[in-house]
């Protein structure tokens, strides 16, 4: 077996970064997701793989260095946390239009504005709705262990490759600060220039003789062919939600109400399943690893069989409205979540649950 | 088995190290460990505490209301944290500052002078492993090899001429632990 | 009287357009500078025989469109946004060759962070900077460097300093910089002075080839559409206003 490391969330994203092979990461400081930065420059990973690692001037500056990167078809990242993550929106409209394949980290904190460096969950609109402008998506990862924030790099970047789309990993402060045990992945090797020109013919590496001249853009003056491109997104899109969908079912056999929760709610929410079993309440939880695509089939499935739904994310209610409109009035939907930096604990979720679906 | 320790304290007191100690020498015991902090300005001077979880099986809430254990370090964590120690818990404390010292009838109360204790061994920065040791020698919930293996991990290798000097520290908090009141285990 | 066809020879030819610069027709204005520069950035791009291994980042602006005319590997960045591009590209690929081209809007205003930081940590790129004075692909609006008093369609009395700040001269500013090893000003509105550009460019993208840092070249330009003048008054006023305020020559050569 390999090592087992005691890590923060941040810690694990970094060392993962490495050993998947990337080739570079630009980002700029932000609490709660300094370290992952800080141990990226630790590990000075440019004398080993040859991956760059780059402080920018601002977090528009890092999503551009992604985008500048991602053309050259590397293997390109950027973290950050809720206001930094609003900064880069421009850039990831911009990846998305070009489609471009990168990953970025979210460490979510709680909001609106400057807010309050605390964990939160309130930007789940912007992850999976867009965030910039046009019609375009991030494919959304939420990790709820240390050990998912080492092993979704990897992932997020397989899926950015295979759909040339951005995803973003969608995680908080609470997973990123805590620590945990973690296995790490073996090193991979970096990709070679060779394999690169081989097998994104699209990246700018060079024209060569005889070649076509790459272009990544992502303007069409015409309106027609904008369209055009648009449809072949949405095709995308269709794809991505028919393959790529990720959930863990928790207790759902037997169950009568259903959490709904991901990333460090998920955690929580267990604990709330063994409180409400403790007391009688058959509770279960359809945890979403991927909140685009949203496992839209699995709640359908299950509005047959609960008697109501509990959303529980730390925020005013966002998620919920993806359940709700998946659910489709089949059975009551609620939400309940503290936010702003708060987080609820496991007997408030209990609670939660038997005043708004149980009626105690 | 499964321990839920909060601990608390002043920033500065090693209340996180004390953790990420305890939380590596679970590791070492091929046990589950979680450690969450609570970060942000409270590290620079003001209250700091973190969650430690130790457990045989996978952990699901690192977020916790209540705790098995609370290892307290200063008046403010005394005040927040006695009651959300569950009914039967233990609460162990560094005496040095209280006042007001803790009153619940339904947990088991230690006390630790670790302040006085490290002072009188010279050396401050061994006050969070003296403290340590009179909850292991309370709740031997790791092995102390464990603990020493867990040090070796969590300390940079340049610190590691530190270990001997920790090691006795926690031998000495093991050895300095009062017992205020103890419930009966049934 | 000879048959041209006749003349139009091989033996007779004199001068022959860069393959390197594409058959598309271009979308510039009459008298616009941009085509000369393309054309140039062709020509050294050529000469220096790295056109394999270059890579173009284009602005947003009227140049929004560039990589249509010259035939190289081209990223188009957000406005503003090209230095940030070009770092990366050259950090993640060092033995290419990476410029940007960047108007005024897009180099002095809204990318002002990218372009100097880019400069500060003296990223190993070219940046050719065309400085027209005003946006011509948003209709004629000021820009950073448009000269006191000069009209635009958000300033139609003219530039007022009080209310608008003065024109930046953001080229002298960067020439400050440690990371730049050379900034120079040209124009290309005479045969004298595209051989001049021509020169620089070379020279920025040999610096390049040696490690030496950024370069940056900017050419004071004619917009006649947003200036509201044929191209040859463009080129009179742009003699007797642009240059006093962007004088010529080279600000920083190391």
């Amino acid at each position: 077996m390999r090592e087992l490391k005691l890590m923060k969330g941040n810690e694990a994203i970094a060392q993962a970064a490495i050993r998947c092979g990337a080739d570079g990461y630009f980002g700029y400081p932000i609490t709660p997701q300094s370290e992952i930065m800080e141990t990226l420059m630790a590990e000075a990973p440019w004398d080993t793989t040859g991956m760059v690692v780059l402080q920018a001037e601002s977090e528009i500056a890092s999503i551009n260095m992604v985008y500048g990167g991602a053309g050259c078809g590397k293997k390109v990242m950027t973290s950050s946390s809720s206001p930094g993550i609003s900064l880069m929106q421009e850039g990831l409209t911009y990846l998305a239009g070009s489609e471009l394949p990168c990953v970025v980290v979210n460490v979510v904190r709680g909001g609106p504005g400057l807010g309050t460096i605390q964990p939160a969950q309130s930007d789940y609109f912007q992850a999976v709705k867009g965030g910039g402008h046009g019609d375009y998506k991030l494919i959304t990862l939420a990790p709820a262990s240390v050990q998912e924030m080492a092993d979704f790099v990897e992932i997020a970047f397989d899926l950015a490759f295979k759909y040339r789309n951005p995803a973003m990993i969608l995680s908080d402060g609470v997973i990123g600060q805590m620590m945990e045990k973690v296995e790490l992945a073996e090193q991979k090797p970096r990709w070679t220039m060779e394999y690169i020109e081989k097998n994104h013919t699209w990246a700018t590496t060079g024209k060569k003789k005889g070649q076509e001249r790459r272009v990544i853009t992502s303007v069409q003056l015409e309106s027609s062919v904008q369209e055009e491109f648009n449809f072949k997104l949405q095709a995308k899109y269709r794809e991505i939600e028919k393959n790529e969908v990720l959930y863990e079912k928790i207790m759902c056999d037997d169950a009568e109400y259903l959490f709904v929760a991901y990333g460090s709610s998920a955690r929580i929410c267990q604990k709330a399943i063994e409180i409400a079993r403790s007391k009688g309440i058959k509770a279960g939880m359809l945890r979403p690893i991927t909140l685009y695509p949203f496992p839209i089939q699995q709640l359908q499935e299950l509005a047959k069989q609960v008697k109501g739904m509990l959303s529980v994310e730390m925020s005013a209610g966002q998620m919920v409205e993806d359940v709700r409109l998946a659910v489709n009035g089949k059975v009551p939907v609620e939400h309940y979540g503290r936010f702003g930096g708060t987080i609820h604990s496991p007997n408030e979720v209990v609670e939660a649950l038997e005043q708004k679906l149980i009626g105690g | 088995m499964k321990e839920e320790i909060i601990i608390a304290g002043f920033g500065g007191q090693g209340v996180l190290s004390m953790g990420k100690i305890l939380a590596y020498s679970g590791v070492m015991q091929d046990m589950e460990v979680s450690w969450m902090p609570s970060y942000g300005p409270e590290m620079r001077g003001g209250t700091a505490n973190v969650t430690v979880i130790l457990s045989d099986e996978k952990i699901s809430s690192p977020i916790l209301h209540e705790f098995d254990t609370a290892i307290i370090l200063n008046q403010q964590s005394l005040d927040k944290f006695e009651p959300q120690v569950k009914p039967g818990g233990m609460l162990i404390y560094d005496g040095n500052g209280i006042t007001k010292h803790p009153s619940r009838k339904d947990i088991s109360i230690y006390r630790i002078d670790a302040t006085e204790e490290a002072a009188k061994m010279r050396s401050s920065k061994t006050f969070n492993m003296i403290v340590l040791g009179g909850y292991l020698k309370v709740k031997p919930v790791v092995e102390i090899e464990n603990v020493i293996k867990g040090l070796k991990k969590s300390l940079p290798d340049r610190h590691h001429h530190l270990i001997p000097i920790n090691q006795k520290a926690i031998e000495r908090g093991m050895g300095i632990v009062q017992t205020v009141q103890e419930l009966v285990q049934a | 009287m000879a048959d041209t066809y006749t003349i139009i020879s091989p033996e007779n030819l004199v001068y022959k357009k860069t393959d390197l610069l594409l058959d598309n027709v271009m979308h510039y204005c009459p008298g616009c500078s941009h085509g000369t520069v393309h054309k140039l950035i062709a020509e050294v791009i050529d000469e220096m025989g790295i056109q394999e291994s270059t890579i173009g980042i284009a602005p947003v602006g009227c140049s929004v469109l560039a990589y249509n005319y010259i035939d190289i590997d081209w990223q188009e960045a957000a406005h503003g946004r090209a230095p940030a591009l070009a770092t990366a590209v050259k950090r993640l690929m060092p033995d290419k060759i990476v410029f940007s081209y960047q108007g005024d809007g897009d180099l002095a205003a809204i990318g002002t962070a990218e372009t100097i930081h880019a400069c500060n940590r003296g990223e190993n790129i070219v940046m050719v900077f065309i400085n027209n004075g005003i946006y011509g692909m948003t209709g004629g609006q000021m820009a950073p460097t448009t000269l006191p008093g000069m009209p635009a369609s958000t300033c139609p009395t003219g530039r007022d300093v009080k209310r608008d700040g003065n024109p930046l001269k953001i080229t002298e500013l960067l020439a400050q910089l440690p990371g730049t090893c050379f900034v120079t000003r040209h124009s290309v509105h005479t045969p004298g002075n595209v051989r001049k550009t021509k020169k620089a460019l070379r020279k920025a993208f040999e610096n390049q080839l040696a490690n030496k840092g950024t370069s940056l070249v900017e050419v004071v330009s004619t917009c006649s559409s947003g200036w509201k003048m044929t191209p040859v008054q463009s080129n009179k006023w742009m003699e007797e206003n642009m240059l006093p305020y962007y004088p010529l020559g080279d600000i920083k050569d190391e």
